[in-house]
């Protein structure tokens, strides 16, 4: 029996010639990732070495990487406080990939990952945030960790007793009619396989749609693999990865393209057709509440949101200024973009889009997580609806329990920020 | 495990998310000890019936599908942990479990639970017994990979026990 690319992945880190699903191992890690948790993390870590005598250092500071995103600039002074406690921690250990606060080379962990290099076909990536998923996007075996979990990860260097996931792979066939992608595409197969239908188990993307696909949207495929509780989404690396890390991450050193047996076993196989997809909202509470855009269209929108890690990148700002510009965000309508980095951010200037976007009405912020999960900015307020391209719709996810947040593709996003209610864009705005 | 009877303190339904066991804005509070009054924060009822403390300890909270699903924020874990509560759900995302394995939360995967506020649980290795309706429903065990964190009584104490075994003589 062949092997998923997972069980290669994983044979290969831990020193083994085979895995099948089910094996359990400790396989070393490449890359691990944290965000401000990293407080936390530092925390357990010291915690781990309390009356071993030991020194706390970290396995290999060159395989730590930490990006502030969740809460920048500062809200609070308990943040500035976490921030600044790990910041001396970067520098006491000399992590070289830090991101700090900044407009050049600051964002969204998911985003500075992929964008600078960090990510290669073939790694073990663990991050202390769910979505994490997404660095799958280049041929990586990356999942989301707790805080303790990351602790011992820095102690040992490796992740401990990994139980190698099934996998689920999925074949997606056909072309997107126009104002449909990637985003639409795993909503849809998020409604699907359910919420929980993926749990413990790895989605492998496979299909001429996925091949034809920029790294962009792979990223928002494997981003939100874990919606359906998916361990990691993953896209076997191929000539795009390459094209990716050499032209726009400018990786140089040689990659090693690892890919499925064409005999893996597969636990199960959903295959997709794209062809007649609709644009897809995940309606409130749970991001499986999936319907196509005619059964919700017209519902009032109070604040359109444009960013994330999902959706925040140089197309997504693209497709929204396209749709607004000339126009006006609707009066009783908020628009609030913010690009995964500042890297898209600068490019997207350059571009004439945040100027496109900011004359249409819309607020650019800074690159990071911001209104996304509710923390310190454009929270909602009692009864008010978001329309959002991020990927979370849960109770409370924007700040306030008693909202609600529809979740879709930048396309939906910016036509209804024009009329101000939920908004089919194969129809146009006003 | 030895088997324990507990009442259940209340139940919730499926896809309880770590936004609302944990909301994002209370993150910048970082050390579990520091966590507890904002366990179920987004759902107002359950979180003044834990902060009431009007139960005994080891209570059962039972859970419907996919229970933490959601962020890896393993307050989400350490908040529910400081009320000493157990919980019995019909399946656990992989995260929250995995965290609650980690930091010492005691959880129970138990497919079809049913059960109300009030009922009397017997919790057994293979089965969770209902005594009030004298149901019974199968435990899925816990990843076999995860026992020996659970025996050694968490990850830090695992991780710190793997240091110190591999120090240089
Ligand atoms: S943008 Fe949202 S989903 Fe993405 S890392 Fe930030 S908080 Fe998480």
């Amino acid at each position: 029996m062949g092997m998923t690319v997972v069980e290669k992945i994983l044979a290969r880190a831990s020193g083994l010639p085979k895995t099948k699903a089910g094996d359990v191992l400790e396989p070393r890690v490449d890359l691990a990732m944290s965000h401000e948790n990293a407080a936390l993390v530092i925390n357990q870590f010291h915690e781990v070495y309390e009356g071993t005598g030991l020194t706390a250092a970290p396995w290999d500071p060159s395989r730590i990487a930490i990006i502030f995103d969740h809460r920048i600039p500062a809200e609070s002074p308990k943040t500035a406080s976490n921030q600044k406690k790990i910041r001396g921690f970067v520098e006491l250990h000399g992590i070289d990939r830090f991101h700090d606060v900044r407009g050049d080379s600051g964002g969204i962990c998911h985003q500075i990952l992929p964008e600078n290099g960090y990510v290669r076909p073939g790694f073990v990536v663990v991050g202390t945030d769910s979505h994490t998923t997404s660095h799958g996007a280049l041929g990586a075996f990356s999942f989301g960790i707790g805080a303790t979990e990351m602790a011992s990860v820095w102690a040992l260097g490796c992740a401990v007793n990994v139980e190698v996931p099934a996998t689920i792979k999925v074949v997606v066939e056909g072309e997107f009619p126009p104002h449909v992608g990637p985003k639409d595409l795993i909503l849809h197969a998020i409604g699907l396989l359910t919420a929980q239908g993926a749990n413990f188990r790895v989605i492998e993307f496979h299909g001429e749609t996925i091949r034809k696909m920029s790294t962009s949207g792979r990223l928002v495929v494997c981003n939100m693999s874990v919606e359906a509780g998916a361990t990691s989404g993953i896209v076997p690396a191929d000539a795009e990865t390459v094209r990716y890390l050499r032209e726009e991450a400018g990786v140089t050193d040689p990659l090693d393209l690892v890919v499925p047996d064409a005999e893996a076993a597969y636990q199960r196989v959903v295959t997709i057709d794209v062809t007649k997809l609709e644009p897809q909202i995940a309606c409130p509470h749970t991001v499986d509440n999936v319907k196509s855009v005619g059964a919700v269209e017209g519902t009032k929108v109070h604040q359109i949101v444009i960013g994330s890690c999902t959706n925040g990148r140089l197309d997504d700002l693209a497709e929204a200024a396209n749709a607004v510009r000339g126009k006006k965000v609707a009066k009783h309508t908020r628009m609030l973009v913010f690009p995964a980095s500042g890297r898209i951010w600068l490019q997207a200037l350059t571009k004439g889009y945040i100027g496109d976007l900011m004359a249409a009405g819309a607020v650019v912020m800074n690159a990071g997580c911001g209104p996304c999960l509710g923390i310190h900015e454009g929270a909602l307020g009692d009864g008010e609806v978001a329309l959002s391209t991020t990927n979370r719709n849960f109770k409370g996810r924007m700040g306030n329990p008693n909202s609600e947040v529809y979740l879709c593709s930048p396309a939906v996003a910016a036509a209804s920020a024009v009329t101000g209610v939920i908004t089919d864009p194969r129809k146009g705005g006003n | 495990m030895t088997s324990m009877v507990s009442k259940v303190l209340f139940t919730v339904g499926d896809d309880v998310s770590t936004d609302v066991l944990y909301p994002g804005r209370y993150m910048a509070t970082v050390l579990p000890t520091e966590t507890p009054q904002y366990a179920f924060a987004n759902d107002a009822e359950h979180n003044a019936l834990l902060k009431a403390k009007n139960y005994e300890p080891g209570s059962v909270i039972v859970a419907g599908k996919n229970f933490g699903c959601g962020s890896s924020r393993e307050q989400a874990c350490s908040t529910l942990k400081g009320y000493d509560v157990t919980i019995v759900a019909n399946d656990i995302a992989r995260i929250f479990l995995q965290n609650s394995i980690n930091l010492g939360l005691r959880v129970v995967t138990a497919p079809g639970v049913k059960a109300s506020a009030g009922d009397e649980l017997e919790l057994l290795e293979e089965r969770v017994v209902n005594r009030t309706t004298g149901e019974s429903f199968p435990v899925v065990p816990l990843p076999k990979a995860r026992q020996s964190i659970i025996d050694a009584g968490g990850l830090i104490a695992w991780t710190r026990k793997r240091l110190v075994e591999a120090r240089p003589a």
